[in-house]
């Protein structure tokens, strides 16, 4: 049931489970929901999706699956259901009295030929947008309670007209996690730098002071506790300048250093395109006060996290060839360096401004994420907390 | 038992899809939303419409797992041990209860907020997992399993603040209370308050919306600060032309303290204003 929806939701990246789906087939077996589309769209909404950056693609998915469903005319609709099955359905949910009322009506086969009628009759209104059969109250198909469970004929049209709007308005686009950081969504990314920063319990015993209260109170136990120390997480950045990415690179400095008070030590070093055997640490004196790439691995040990900042574009001779080098001459290859850099440094990442599915399409790209361990991030909020994720492990 | 909104809380229809699917299945269902948007009182307007008791869990930035099951004051004890207290001998004196055992000793079933989950470590989650999924625990100090005698119905709320575990979020159901629009609103108010003028409600959304808009504000203005407002705007009894801003005189609105909150954001809006009205002074 429904296993197509499923699909499409896992193929669209939604993370869906079985637990869930069957969660959501447990809820209409139980008839949370009645049989609108729309109901249906509210409950496997609540079922199938667990983070509001994921409603825009349920939303696209679900428009997608069910996109057939508004369009099936009422009367495609009757002439799909068996006659008898109607019938016996009818007689199961309509009261002594209601038969009765239907026999004086001319019987079922004559109930049936005015629905029909009726129905042809209100397609041609239907299109203006105005009032379904059953609606109204007038109509014997309203007062008759004709929508005996999982045959609602009538209102459904509406229901379901304005339950597309429901996810063709896709009101969660903005909540999507994959565009790229700007002013918008930089809250967010703060909030996950500072989880990155800050981890673990708030308070742990004191052991001399407990002992020495303990003693102090003459052997009446006097338990004290600390806040526990803060994680002690150290952050080297190194930033591409000099580039197309200039403003993207701007902003990852600024998120970094807006959240360097958690930070133990957050320094930063400036390279272009590919780090070589020296870097900068101020861009203005950048020809004159160079840092060799050998002290920098020499001054900060392993236990600090390495966040490079890149578009990883240049032409492959950058990366492989001695003298590659756009602007001087090296005499190691580029990614000689870069490797020294990744055996160094333990946990590192390089987070890059492109969008992730442009990355194939340049060969640097592919270069450099093999040379960095595949730890390669787009420069969006779901890019930096998988890169925090792969940082703090 | 179907919730379908009460007197004073307005459920939009998602929203009771999303509530009416928890308390069939019996799973807890997990409401996040902007702030002031009603995430905390539906649990206490479920639990009045459905006449269960609502039990409430606040959690903060210190609060453990395992503060919800149960606590074991071994201090206390060891202190009575050097006293020689009789009461030393049964350690189920020193358990105390904590919210979750109390919902699951209730002889009926009860409606379970755990508010703000999202404020405790991140591990807090991942340690209520079994709890909620099989609503029972053990206590290891007595060697006993507190089993609930009726499954609760679970609320629980977060900010967004920390990000909640899979393991976690696929044992609930998942709302997110968009923003009211406009229409919304205007029934939320009309069930706040049945007799206020229809006019200044009017304006006052108008106004309301606008300031929603206002580009760079720290915090918008949500419903309970918008309801807050017009609590105000009533006690000072003002007509609603006193919110028609439009001739650029008062540009803002009256008792604005109420709306915005934060220092920078009336800064921001009275130098908005101020270019407002210099622009239609050129006209």
């Amino acid at each position: 049931m429904f296993t197509d929806f499923f699909l499409k939701l896992r193929d669209a990246k939604v993370p869906v489970t079985l637990k869930e789906h069957l969660t959501l087939i447990e809820g209409l077996k139980a008839g949370v929901c009645d049989w609108s589309v729309e109901s249906f769209y509210y409950l496997s909404r609540a079922t199938l999706v667990k983070d509001e950056a994921h409603l825009d693609k349920f939303d696209r998915v679900f428009g997608e699956v069910f996109k057939g469903i508004e369009s099936l005319s009422p009367e495609a609709l009757l002439a799909a259901i068996p006659e008898e099955w109607l019938k016996k359905l009818t007689e199961r949910f309509l009261t002594e009295e209601e038969k009765r009322q239907i026999q004086s009506l001319g019987g079922w086969e004559k109930l049936m030929e005015t629905l029909r009628e009726r129905l042809a009759e209100q397609k041609g209104r239907h299109q203006g947008g105005s009032k379904w059969i059953g609606t109204a109250g007038t109509s014997p198909f309203g007062a008759y309670g004709y929508n005996p469970e999982g045959i609602r004929i009538g209102q459904d049209q509406n229901r379901n007209n304005r339950a597309v709007k429901v996810w063709d308005k896709r009101e969660f686009r903005n909540f999507d996690d994959k565009v790229e950081l700007g002013t918008r969504n930089i809250k967010v990314a703060l909030r996950k730098l500072r989880r990155f920063a800050r981890e673990g319990a708030a308070s742990e015993l004191d052991l001399p002071d407990t002992i020495r209260s303990t003693a102090h109170n003459a052997g009446w136990l006097d338990v004290k506790m600390v806040p526990e120390r803060h994680n002690a997480v150290k952050v080297l950045l190194f930033l591409d300048v000099g580039g197309s990415m200039d403003e993207h690179i701007k902003v990852c400095e600024e998120l970094f250093s807006a959240v360097k008070s958690e930070f133990k030590h957050l320094e930063y070093f400036y390279f272009h395109n590919c780090p070589y055997e020296a870097m900068w640490k101020d861009n203005r004196r950048r020809w004159s006060e160079k840092t060799p790439t050998l002290q920098i691995l020499r001054t900060y040990g392993p236990d600090y996290r390495a966040v490079f900042v890149g578009d990883a574009t240049m032409s492959p001779y950058e990366i492989v060839q001695p003298g590659g080098s756009v602007e001087h001459f090296n005499e190691e290859a580029g990614q000689v360096w870069l490797q020294r850099v990744t055996e160094h440094f333990r946990r590192l990442i390089w987070l890059n401004p492109v969008e992730e599915r442009r990355w194939n399409w340049t060969q640097s790209v592919k270069m450099i994420e093999r040379l960095v361990g595949q730890r390669m991030f787009p420069l969006t909020l779901d890019g930096l907390d998988r890169g925090i994720r792969a940082l703090s492990r | 038992m179907l919730f379908t909104g009460t007197k004073s809380y307005v459920a939009t229809p998602d929203l009771m899809t999303a509530v009416n699917a928890a308390i069939a299945l019996k799973r807890p269902l997990l409401v996040k939303g902007e702030p002031g948007t009603g995430k905390t009182v539906l649990a206490r307007e479920v639990a009045a419409s459905l006449g269960r008791p609502l039990i409430e869990w606040h959690v903060k930035s210190t609060t453990k797992a395992q503060h919800g099951l149960y606590e074991y004051d071994a201090v206390a004890r060891l202190r009575d041990g050097q006293l020689g207290d009789e009461r030393v001998r049964d350690i189920r004196n020193y358990i105390s209860r904590g919210k979750l055992w109390e919902v699951f000793a209730a002889e009926e079933t009860c409606v379970l907020l755990i508010d703000e989950i999202d404020k405790a470590d991140i591990e807090f989650p991942n340690d209520l997992l079994l709890e909620l999924d099989r609503m029972e625990f053990h206590v290891y100090e007595t060697r006993e399993t507190v089993k609930a005698k009726n499954r609760p119905i679970v609320f629980i709320t977060s900010n967004n603040e920390k990000e909640l575990p899979d393991a976690f979020l696929r044992r609930c159901f998942f709302h997110y209370i968009r923003f009211p629009d406009k229409e919304t609103m205007e029934r939320i108010i009309d069930v706040h308050f049945p007799d206020i003028k229809k006019a200044l409600v009017r304006e006052a959304l108008t106004v309301f919306y606008e300031l929603r808009e206002v580009p760079g504000l720290k915090k918008k203005p949500s419903t309970s600060e918008l309801l807050d407002w017009l609590k105000l705007l009533m006690v000072e009894d003002l007509p609603p032309d006193a919110l028609k801003a439009k001739d650029a005189k008062s540009l803002i609105p009256p008792l604005h303290g109420a709306l915005l909150k934060n220092e920078q954001d009336v800064h921001l809006f009275e130098r908005l204003a101020f270019l407002a009205r210099r622009e239609s002074r050129g006209d």
